[in-house]
């Protein structure tokens, strides 16, 4: 790389002053490419850098309609993890934490991978077997995974309420010690980068408007920034995409939801983990900066305004001073709202579309963040090869229709909706 | 101890009879009643309060409000400790202990200021260059330096003591901020009748008012706050911030009360969130003065000149002997002038070259020495300032001033957070050259600075228009009274926009002072690409501290476009987010803490349980009844006796949480057709039926039993977890899709109580306790309901099992539960009759292969739990045409097994992953256990389970695998009926 | 100053604030939400696989004005359609799915 980073690059720039190239390229879009990828998300630019890097296209561009990274990849709470029970999730997520793992090196950028461990608490004996049941087949599959009693979870996390005042005392837990955070933004920043080097066109400013399409093929694009022919097209917008599909003339199984995130003030270290609460869905981590991370559930009706309601704020609240008592004097510094796909199994669509030379990569519900890298290499896969990659057949766009839905949680169907 | 008074004899919003005694990292301070934490140092003339946070370089307090980026305190003991209060917006109270945060080991000597020298390595961004090597992995070294060396103050490491509290609250009119402004607009709404909230985030109103030195203005101020409290329609909040707004004209407030040592065991809230629904808002919010960008601009002594102006006017603090005032625009000049007439030898360095002959005439006669076309290069002084070189503009000459404090003044940014909260993004104001809202939702008004009105005479006639629209627009036209006018001339206001010094070898020159972000960090954003203000926000940390960037965003911004060459609203500016200021989670939660968490459902039967030896478990929002004391001390013992007791004579349940659903009506019958996946339209009177209901999708919604007690009237039961959900889908639809089904269905769950007796002498303890009831098997036979009297009370006998026994679910009214609960005891007693708990019924169910709890999990389907054949092909139901799709009807899916644990001295797990016996043990197996008991009838470990193929494999061995504790166990599919399963016991 | 923006005459609600024909103006927090109003449900005994899977899974997703159920679940317990905007949440009008059964 022509302007590889290191230490010693760091020193260099500190003692000579010289000032540092561009993170990527910043190019005027051709009039046509190989590969167009709308979006310039985390997983647009994942799809774009394995595309280049895996599969040896590199005319490609990537339309982003604001600045990149500015959807969900730049508002999650960061956590990565892969303690999943259905066959398809296990196999696709354990790939996304293999390439966490060495996302900083491939990239040559420090996106923070930090595995410091995920625990998932349980509040009753049935969430215990539950935990359990996950775990084994983590385990089985070659992914870590330690069961924990009460007495190990108090060990480990003695800042919970362990007290008989506690409305949902702790059973248990099960912890993932490969598990953790990565720092959001460098993620869409370090793909970008590293695929700008391989020659990828990053393109922000340039909101795709219309597709164009002749007898069920997609041949490009318009964009506010002109037409754009591509021999393939591929739509990576979750949060939007109904919005996207809607204008090749598409119909998903996908509402558009809001879900906040929240940070408080600095603190110094009080967290180590990440703590997901089992008695409603919360998790919290402390980002390196000091803030302690959290979010909840979706409000709950589909909206595109990247904002939520104040009484989600106290439920989400609520649920980090039951799980941790002592942080009922920390303050809330900030909270936003991203705008997420969410799917009547809450599991993801990578693949083809009913349209020609069309490719779709959307409904991540919660786990968009997690999934960036698996999704990018799937993605890329998909698009050079016409078909979809083994780890990600499962996420076709016609599994309802076949009653081949991919419920996680058991949390059965739209059931989101509160 | 006694310290030089850094205090003016006279004036200010102090009370000079009430000294405030108070403490800093153990030494003890006085202050006067009426400081905050920063005015009463100041008055005692600390000025280095802390240390930045990457850099590590001294501070002292650059603002006197809530937009402080320097002076931050933990203040507290215990559980009460509070980290990173602002000095400045912090009111003293007797007591208050704080210490100074981020430094080792003090303020005034940190070791940690080594980071200064190693500052051209810590560069924006820096940590996304490194770290990286030598392994993969490596950052998980490095991380815990970092994470040890960032963050503030300390949490607490236990329980908050105080208490908290939510209301909500509505009005007519909201008025946000209490300057001239806010006064003005509260008064004239309230003049013309309308209800009014007036908000204030300060102990006092006033606003900017507070900090002026002009007796007129503080005279206006007292007489309309005079009127304000006369008026029965007017209530004033003070320390109250307005913290978010939110749709539908929806404002989130917290009160503050720390100052006033609230006592939580005397009910008393230390903060109260509100949520206020105006129907109108005047936002009367104010602006923020923007500091000037030069070296060494973040040296303790160097603050925004209106800050100045507070601590001198409002709180009385003196500063040294000389002061600087940079500026390049009017409203400084007034501070100028107060400076000087507290006796200061004042310099004044003014940006612009052409100044208001007024006020040149102004500071001239009050000895204030002007200098025109004049910025300050840099400061000298490390934790105090010394001097200042300054440059003229035309020629770069420089020359020396010797000061003790430097105001600066770079031009004032409304405060638009709260307009910006709803999607309204703000414009950008060139003649402010700061951002003003981008325009106002129907009902919402903006008045004063907030609008760039400088001059209070301006302000107020505004205000008192606008004021009185926003009543109107409540409905409110009354004329009573009028705003009262402020004698005088208003100041006139002027403001260049000039570029500012560049920092170079003197020093950084900071734009975001608590996270030390420089102007060389906003370059280097610019020359690697990171230009948009998001990405210069995200990868600088520009704006990221406690103050969110009250003070740098401006700044910052104006330094990329100028970068980029590209005029401020093209380059833009971040979303402004909730909260304004940061607000305690405990004050969100309100008193939803500990058992308040959620709310806690409890039986009717609860009470008996709590005094006769019961143990419970969260089940859900409920409380059950887990196991009992007779039965032992532990659950894992305790569900063994209670089920060898319903297996061998007669044992007592708790079923009240089960969802009870009254279903009247000509069409009732019809309807449970459609809902249930078997018929029930020829179900007859005084007899029940096990049913089961889809979802559309065809996954299992429930499963329960439905009573008739005549042609027109069913009594249906749900499980405990699905019953809400269940009515909510049967009113659906009812409601949308079946209007014309002549239904109507009501919710009984909490009208009844129920109970259950089970056990081979489950039929003489009825007779024992029902003398004049036949429930012999002619007369009430398996399946059979009957509803008779009891102590006058309708009693609902429904003779049905859940445990496999001779079984009877009893319902009556649930306050007369226990009655029959403790009626049912002793009628029993001779029986040997005992309460069993959830442990034992959910276990009494798995030997008879009831699916439940786990097997109902959302996945599976009527085939998956093999009931398929209990689907009607005779009629339409819901979910039946989505049960056909070729994934739902594969033979290989996995379903319902009974697994028998063939090692004996082994035990089934819950989860446990199951394989052939020749299968490698790895992957994900051919199914999983869902419910395991031990059988206290087969003497094993029984378990239900989900298999790949199901019950095609009855009689295989197989493997349970559960690595989590390296264990392998062998084990068998068998039936998921254990026992009796010719059903001679139900019918006996 | 004061440009007052399309967002509906003041008083009208928008999310938040619900207003249930039957009970009149509350927190949304009373309410369930269920989704898109405008499908509608294959008929009692009709409907083919495509139908139903189209019912059941597909949503148009409107960036705009969407019609859609809410029931008020701690309230009247009655179902309802309400309009509202899903780019800007302001809400419309509401209207009873049932009016025989409302009492």
């Amino acid at each position: 790389m022509a302007n590889r980073y290191s230490a010693f690059s760091l020193l260099k720039h500190a003692l000579t002053g010289a000032p540092w190239q561009r993170a990527w390229r910043s190019p005027q879009p051709k009039s046509s490419y190989d590969v167009i990828i709308v979006g310039g998300g985390g997983h647009g630019l994942a799809t774009a850098y394995y595309l280049a890097a895996n599969h040896g296209i590199r005319n490609i561009a990537v339309l982003e309609k604001s600045y990149i990274g500015s959807g969900n990849v730049g508002r999650n709470t960061t956590l990565i993890r892969s303690n999943y029970i259905l066959g398809g999730n296990t196999h696709f997520f354990e790939h996304s934490m293999k390439l966490w793992e060495g996302l900083s090196h491939a990239l040559n950028y420090n996106v923070m991978v930090s595995q410091r461990g995920q625990i998932v608490l349980a509040h009753n004996p049935s969430q215990l077997d539950v935990l359990g049941r996950k775990g084994n087949t983590m385990k089985l599959n070659g992914i870590d995974a330690q069961l924990l009693d009460r007495g190990d979870v108090m060990r480990i996390l003695p800042y919970l309420d362990f007290s008989n005042e506690c409305r949902f005392p702790i059973y248990g837990g099960l912890l993932q010690q490969r598990a953790g955070t990565v720092r959001h933004d460098a993620v869409a920043w370090g793909y970008a980068r590293a695929a700008s080097e391989l020659g990828v066109d990053i393109i922000e400013n340039c909101e795709v408007t219309g597709f164009l399409e002749n007898e069920g093929t997609i041949s490009g694009v318009e964009t506010t920034r002109g037409r754009i022919m591509a021999g393939r097209t591929a739509i990576c917008v979750a949060g939007h995409s109904s919005r996207l599909a809607a204008m090749a003339g598409l119909r998903l199984p996908v509402e558009s939801h809001i879900l906040q995130a929240f940070v408080t003030e600095s603190i110094k270290p009080l967290i180590h983990h990440v703590v997901t609460f089992g008695a409603d869905l919360f998790y919290i981590s402390q980002s390196d900066k000091g803030g302690l991370v959290f979010g909840g559930h979706i409000d709950g009706f589909n909206t595109y305004t990247q904002r939520g309601q104040f009484p989600k704020v106290q439920d989400v609240a609520e649920c980090a001073v039951a799980l941790i008592p002592g942080v009922s004097r920390l303050r809330l510094l900030r909270h936003w709202g991203g705008i997420q796909d969410m799917t009547p199994d809450g599991s993801p669509f990578i693949g083809r579309t009913p349209v020609k030379n069309l490719y779709f990569n959307g409904g991540w519900c919660y786990q968009g963040f997690k999934a960036t890298p698996a999704s990018g290499w799937c993605f890329a896969h998909t698009i050079a090869h016409d078909d979809e990659h083994p780890l990600a057949r499962h996420f076709s766009l016609d599994r309802h229709m076949h009653g081949n839905g991919f419920d996680e949680y058991g949390l059965g169907l739209w059931t989101y909706r509160q | 101890m006694t310290r030089k008074s850094h205090r003016l004899p006279v004036g200010g919003h102090i009370d000079r009879s009430q000294p405030v005694s108070f403490s800093l990292d153990g030494r003890t301070y006085s202050g006067f009643a009426g400081d905050s934490l920063a005015s009463a140092l100041l008055g005692q003339g600390v000025q280095l309060v802390g240390r930045s946070f990457k850099y590590h370089r001294p501070r002292g307090f650059l603002a006197a409000g809530v937009e402080e980026p320097n002076g931050l305190f933990t203040v507290g003991q215990g559980g009460r400790v509070t980290p990173n209060l602002a000095g400045t917006s912090t009111a003293l109270y007797p007591g208050l202990e704080a210490r100074c945060q981020n430094a080792w080991p003090s303020v005034d000597f940190d070791l940690m200021a080594i980071n200064s020298w190693a500052a051209p390595l810590l560069t924006a961004g820096f940590y996304y260059k490194t770290f990286m090597g030598p392994l993969r992995g490596s950052w998980m070294f490095y991380e815990p330096f970092i994470r040890r060396a960032a963050g503030l103050g300390q949490a607490a490491n236990q329980a908050d003591p105080d208490r908290y509290e939510r209301r909500h609250a509505y009005t007519d009119v909201a008025v946000i901020g209490s300057g001239a402004a806010g006064l003005a607009a509260a008064l004239s709404a309230a003049q013309a009748g309308a209800r009014v909230m007036l908000i204030e985030q300060d102990w006092l109103l006033g606003g900017g008012l507070l900090s002026s030195s002009d007796s007129g203005e503080e005279q206006w101020r007292r007489q309309v706050i005079g009127q304000l409290q006369t008026l029965p329609n007017v209530e004033l909040l003070t320390n109250t911030t307005a913290l978010g707004l939110y749709d539908g004209n929806t404002l989130a407030l917290v009160e503050k009360h720390d100052h006033e040592r609230p006592d939580p065991q005397r009910g008393q809230a230390r903060e109260v969130v509100i949520t206020l629904h105006a129907k109108s808002i005047i936002f009367a919010t104010g602006a923020i003065e923007r500091p000037l960008v030069f070296a060494n601009n973040d040296r303790p002594g160097v603050m925004l000149a209106s800050a100045i102006g507070t601590y001198v006017n409002r709180y009385a603090v003196s500063f040294g002997e000389r002061a600087l005032i940079a500026c390049n625009n009017d409203s400084a000049h007034r501070v100028a002038l107060d400076l000087a007439a507290t006796g200061l030898k004042v310099t004044l360095a003014e940006q612009r070259l052409e100044l208001n002959p007024k006020s040149t005439e102004l500071l001239k006669k009050a000895g204030v020495a002007v200098l025109t076309g004049t910025q300050v290069a840099y400061v000298l002084g490390q934790k105090s300032l010394t001097s200042a070189r300054l440059r003229r503009i035309t020629d770069n000459t420089e020359l020396t001033v010797e000061c003790d404090v430097l105001g600066m003044s770079g031009g004032w940014n409304p405060v638009v957070h709260l307009t910006s909260h709803t999607g309204i993004k703000p414009n950008y104001s060139p003649e402010l050259d700061a951002f003003v809202p981008g325009g106002y939702a129907s009902g919402h008004f903006g008045v004063g600075l907030i609008n760039g009105t400088f001059g209070l005479r301006a302000a107020i006639s505004e205000a008192a228009g606008i004021g009185r629209k926003a009543a109107m627009a409540t409905g409110h036209s009354a004329s009573n009274g009028a705003v009262p006018t402020l004698e005088g001339t208003d100041h006139s206001y002027s403001f260049e926009a000039l570029p500012q010094a560049v920092a170079g070898k003197h020093g950084k020159a900071f734009l975001d002072f608590q996270n030390d972000v420089t102007t060389k960090d906003v370059d280097q954003a610019h020359d690697e690409g990171y230009v948009s203000v998001e990405h210069l926000k995200r990868y600088t940390t520009l704006g990221m501290g406690t103050d969110q960037g009250k003070t740098s965003n401006i700044n910052a911004i104006s330094r990329m476009a100028h970068l980029r060459d590209l005029e401020i609203p093209v380059a833009g500016t971040t979303t402004f987010r909730p909260p304004y200021t940061p607000v305690s989670l405990g004050a969100l939660v309100g008193r939803h803490v500990k058992h308040h968490f959620r709310p806690i459902r409890r039986s009717p039967l609860h009470d008996w349980h709590a005094a006769n030896g019961g143990a419970f478990i969260e089940a859900g929002p409920w409380l059950r009844a887990w196991y009992y004391q007779w039965a032992g001390n532990s659950a894992e013992a305790a569900y063994l006796e209670e089920m060898k007791l319903v297996r061998s004579a007669v044992g007592l349940s708790d079923v009240s949480t089960l969802g009870k659903i009254d279903v009247q009506g000509p069409d009732a019958a019809e309807f449970l057709n459609r809902v249930y996946v078997n018929g029930f339209a020829k179900l007859p009177v005084g007899k029940a039926r096990y049913g089961v209901m889809l979802n559309d999708d065809a996954t299992v919604l429930d499963d329960g039993t439905t009573a008739r007690f005549s042609d027109t009237q069913f009594f249906m039961t749900t499980t405990t977890a699905q019953a809400a959900e269940v009515m909510s889908r049967l009113e659906f639809l009812l409601q949308t899709a079946w209007p014309d089904l002549k239904v109507n269905i009501t919710s009984l769950t909490d009208q009844w109580a129920g109970m259950c007796v089970a056990g081979p002498k489950a039929r003489a303890v009825l007779e024992a306790a029902l003398p004049v009831t036949d429930v012999s098997d002619a007369a009430l036979p398996h399946m059979g309901v009957r509803e008779v009297s009891f102590n006058g009370v309708a009693l609902r006998i429904l003779r049905l099992s859940f445990s496999g026994e001779l079984a009877y679910e009893l319902y009556v009214p649930a306050d007369c539960g226990i009655a029959l609960w403790e009626h049912l005891l002793r009628a029993g007693q001779s029986f040997g009759i005992r309460p069993y708990g959830l442990e034992a019924l959910a276990s009494l169910r798995i030997e008879k292969g009831h699916a439940a709890g786990l097997e109902l999990d959302h996945r599976t389907t009527l085939d998956d739990l093999g009931l398929g054949k209990m689907a009607s092909k005779e009629k339409d139901f819901v979910g039946r045409e989505l049960r056909l799709r070729d994934g739902l009807q594969d033979s290989n899916r996995w379903s319902l097994v009974g697994i028998e644990c063939l090692e004996p001295n082994a035990r089934l797990r819950g989860g446990a992953i199951l394989f052939a016996a020749s299968d490698e043990l790895k992957g994900h197996g051919r199914g999983y256990i869902t419910s395991v008991t031990w059988s206290v009838e087969l003497n094993k470990y029984i378990a239900l389970g989900l298999y790949h193929g199901g019950l095609r494999h009855v009689g295989e061995e197989i493997i349970c695998a559960f690595p989590l504790k390296q264990e392998t166990v062998r084990a068998r599919i068998v039936s998921p009926i254990f026992i009796d399963a010719s059903g001679a016991r139900l019918h006996a | 100053m004061n440009t007052v923006l399309a967002f509906g005459p003041i008083g009208s609600n928008s999310m938040l604030r619900i207003n249930c024909p039957h009970c009149g103006e509350r927190d949304y927090t009373e309410f369930r939400y269920a989704g898109d109003a405008n499908k509608a449900r294959p008929a009692h005994g009709t409907g083919d696989l495509k139908t139903w899977h189209d019912y059941v899974f597909i949503f148009d997703n409107p960036k705009g004005p969407h019609r859609e159920y809410w029931q008020h679940v701690f309230g009247c317990r009655q179902w309802l359609i309400l309009e509202r905007n899903t780019a800007t949440n302001i809400t419309g009008a509401s209207q009873l799915t049932d009016t025989s059964r409302a009492s």
